[in-house]
């Protein structure tokens, strides 16, 4: 096929549950490409010399030698392609920010001069899992010979179940310790079941236990054991930190400790990891506003406006004190958020909030913003204008501004160094912490990252152990 | 693989090792008590932590419950709770025998021991409300162990509701005071009663309370003329216990704190009690439907 004639191919359309169905119930959002889409998807790629795409994938994924493969129907010879620097395609081609990665740099999008057509990589991605997964046809992962060498990897996120496969492959024998009694952190407790199913995370967990590693549920290190305990008396010979965000910011501001007020990660874990949507079935209650008001502008932010709607919220605001060019949100969760009928209030920030005679939530106080002279940050800086102030009528308020980080670990461990936000500090190369044999990636070191960043962080500590632990 | 010979392996394979209930006591109509097998925690564990549990790892909600009492050479712990909501009601329908979906603990910060924090031992009165006394018996032995001289006030709406009276008498011995709201046993008053007088006697050094949220606030009321250094244990509602949800933050001093991390215990005069035993009640509408439910299932049994 010539250029010309690739670019001639129309962008395939992903099949969605129509927004007035979806916002009321909890299946997946997305259906994925039909095995047609994906092929002719696929061959829209135009094979560049230069393979910008690669640069914008921050685990410089092979994405041309994957899409070839995908195009010519050899899903499975694709999937390797993929596997060889990601191991979570079903999940990162769900919850990559592909329109800032990858397909940002695309020249098909270029010559089409529409990011939107832009070859969809991260779809065609899902598809080579999703087909592999549900047709058994995922290869074998081969496990070297047993070295004899112990592994604990603290936590159980996308960071811990990239560094424990890796970790497992080369030989060693790993233990995973997870505080909650389900293994995938954020893949489970933040992010709904309507953008990334369950029983995805569960199957990598799986193939976990396939590999020989042992998972500890229940079971907090800092608390349960500490760190130092694992290397000094447990006998494992490096242990791997990645424990994720912790601490969720709030806002400051009058009216936060009211009832009807919760971090985004209290309102989605409710939701996602205690099944509080099964009404009647789980025993962890849910707060079921009618009318919600959610903080923050990223996709955080996006989940907990949409699962309001689908417990029952008749009324579903955004608020975010910049405007739509900053919004830090991906750009697909964005449109699903108002095709589903969130309502986005931009350049608008929370005052306080006001509570009634029960102390239960009733109303909120905004400000309206303007765009001031860039930050720090590059982004214009949003500034208040005086005297703009208003109220809406809500009942709930989630705060979705981020987290700090977890202080459990770095005050239990001596000599572990933190930076002075709390986070890890770790060779950049090796991620080896200040105490040798400790590595530590994702959340903890970055602060709050991507799903991608956070594998592969994982994945370059776990070259860090398996050198370590060579040497 | 297990580590080299002299080293301890201790992390077994959890199916049906831990968690068992190896003894189950009912102490009144509403109290019960566990001792669970869970031979880490027991071990791990020191006055003031707590543990959060759940009954069914599936569907079930998770709950703090502080530890009462530990043997790190059984490697059992001791859980004393009141059924209060749908979780601790299906807890007291489990037996010896029976296991414990998941456990996950200790968590929160120990007590700070005076005689072993740096401050001279001294006179501590450890106030027990109702099932708080189970909470207050690990710290009470300790406070013992470290030299202070230790009066215990134990209070309850009557008597049946007292338990762990004689574990308390061994620590406290004639320096242990009893007292219902009803006068069915001990004094007829409230706990505030004996807390004024003692500290009025100005021989306390320091007041731990444990117990309902009002109780707690009236202790840190009474001795705040007396200036006397007060301590409260909070049990909020909590969903991870690792500081991740943000549910259990309280006000102290004008900041939030996170229970979980931040405690559980706080300076009784700077917690914003109006606004923790508001907290607690959020979703009390919700949970008591969830009682009935559970009650409902239980007598159609």
């Amino acid at each position: 096929m010539t250029a010309k004639e690739k670019m001639a191919i129309p962008p395939q359309i992903m099949p969605e549950q129509d927004p007035k169905v979806r916002s009321h119930n909890m299946n997946e959002v997305a259906l994925g490409f039909p095995k047609e889409a994906a092929m002719l998807e696929a061959s829209r790629c135009l094979n560049c010399a230069n393979k910008p795409c690669m640069q914008g994938c921050p685990v410089a994924i092979d994405i041309p030698g994957f899409l070839a493969k995908a195009a010519a129907g050899d899903f499975v010879g694709a999937l390797s392609i993929i596997k060889a620097t990601s191991l979570l395609p079903a999940v990162c081609g769900r919850v990559c920010p592909q329109e800032k990665q990858c397909q940002k740099y695309c020249t098909m999008g270029k010559l089409l001069k529409d990011s939107d057509k832009a070859v969809a990589i991260g779809r065609v991605e899902r598809f080579c899992a999703d087909y592999a997964r549900e047709n058994g046809l995922e290869e074998k992962v081969e496990r070297k010979p047993a070295t004899g060498k112990r592994v604990a990897v603290i936590g159980s996120g996308p960071a811990s179940i990239t560094c424990a496969a890796d970790c497992a492959k080369a030989g060693h024998d790993v233990t995973m310790f997870e505080a909650f009694h389900k293994c995938g952190g954020v893949l489970v407790y933040g992010i709904p079941e309507f953008r990334l199913p369950k029983a995805i995370v569960q199957h990598e967990i799986d193939g976990l236990k396939a590999l020989g590693v042992k998972i500890e549920n229940n079971f907090c290190i800092g608390r349960t054991r500490k760190l130092a305990a694992l290397v000094k008396e447990d006998g494992f010979d490096a242990v791997f930190v990645g424990t994720g965000a912790g601490l969720p910011k709030f806002m400051d501001i009058e009216g936060e400790n009211l009832n009807g007020v919760f971090s985004a990660n209290e309102y989605l874990t409710r939701a996602n990891l205690m099944r509080a949507y099964m009404e009647n079935k789980a025993d962890t209650p849910f707060w079921h506003g009618k009318r919600v008001a959610v903080l923050g502008g990223g996709n955080v932010a996006m989940d907990a406006s949409r699962m309001a709607l689908r417990l029952g919220a008749e009324k579903s605001y955004l608020i975010y004190r910049r405007s739509e060019a900053e919004i830090p949100a991906r750009g697909e969760e964005i449109n699903n958020a108002q095709e589903e009928g969130v309502e986005f209030l931009l350049l608008q920030n929370a005052k306080r909030i006001f509570g009634d005679e029960n102390g239960m939530v009733c109303g909120i106080e905004c400000l309206k913003y303007e765009l001031g002279e860039p930050d720090a940050s590059g982004r214009r800086s949003p500034v208040e204008i005086p005297g703009s102030e208003f109220t809406l009528d809500v009942d709930t308020v989630v705060v979705a501004i981020g987290n700090e980080s977890n202080p459990l670990i770095p005050a239990t461990t001596e000599g572990l160094e933190v930076d002075k936000r709390g986070h890890i500090i770790v060779n950049p190369e090796t991620n080896m912490t200040s105490i040798p044999g400790v590595f530590a990636g994702g959340d903890i070191v970055l602060g709050a990252a991507t799903v991608i960043l956070a594998m592969g962080e994982g994945r370059r500590a776990a070259a860090g152990i398996n050198a370590w632990l060579k040497a | 693989m297990c580590p080299p010979p002299g080293v301890r392996c201790f992390i077994v394979s959890k199916q049906k090792i831990m968690n068992k209930i190896i003894h189950k006591r009912q102490l009144s109509d509403s109290v019960f008590r566990l001792d669970v097998e869970a031979p880490i925690i027991a071990r791990e564990r020191k006055a003031g932590q707590f543990i959060i549990l759940m009954v069914d790892d599936k569907l079930g909600e998770r709950i703090p419950l502080t530890i009462g009492d530990a043997d790190p050479v059984a490697g059992t712990i001791t859980l004393i709770f009141q059924t209060v909501g749908a979780t601790t009601m299906k807890l007291s329908k489990l037996n010896e025998g029976d296991y414990i979906a998941a456990i996950l603990g200790p968590l929160g910060s120990p007590t700070s021991i005076r005689g072993e924090n740096g401050e001279p031992a001294g006179h501590v009165v450890c106030v027990g409300g109702g099932v708080g006394v189970a909470p207050m018996h690990p710290i009470a032995k300790a406070l013992k162990a470290a030299g202070n001289k230790v009066t215990i006030i134990m209070g309850a709406r009557n008597k049946s509701l007292f338990v762990m009276e004689d574990e308390m008498r061994a620590i406290a011995g004639e320096n242990l005071v009893l007292i219902t709201d009803d006068g069915s046993s001990g004094l007829k008053g409230l706990v505030t009663d004996p807390l004024k007088e003692l500290c009025a006697s100005g021989t306390v050094d320091e007041v731990i309370a444990i117990g309902p949220p009002i109780m707690m606030k009236f202790c840190s009321l009474t001795t705040l003329p007396f200036h006397v250094k007060t301590t409260v244990s909070l049990n909020p509602i909590m969903i991870d216990g690792t500081g991740m949800c943000g549910g259990c933050r309280i006000s102290v001093g004008g900041k939030t704190k996170f229970v979980c991390v931040d405690g559980p215990e706080f300076d009784g005069h700077q917690v914003d009690w109006d606004l923790m035993i508001h907290r607690m009640g959020a979703f009390k509408p919700i949970e008591a439907k969830a009682r009935e439910h559970v009650c409902n299932l239980y007598k159609g049994i």
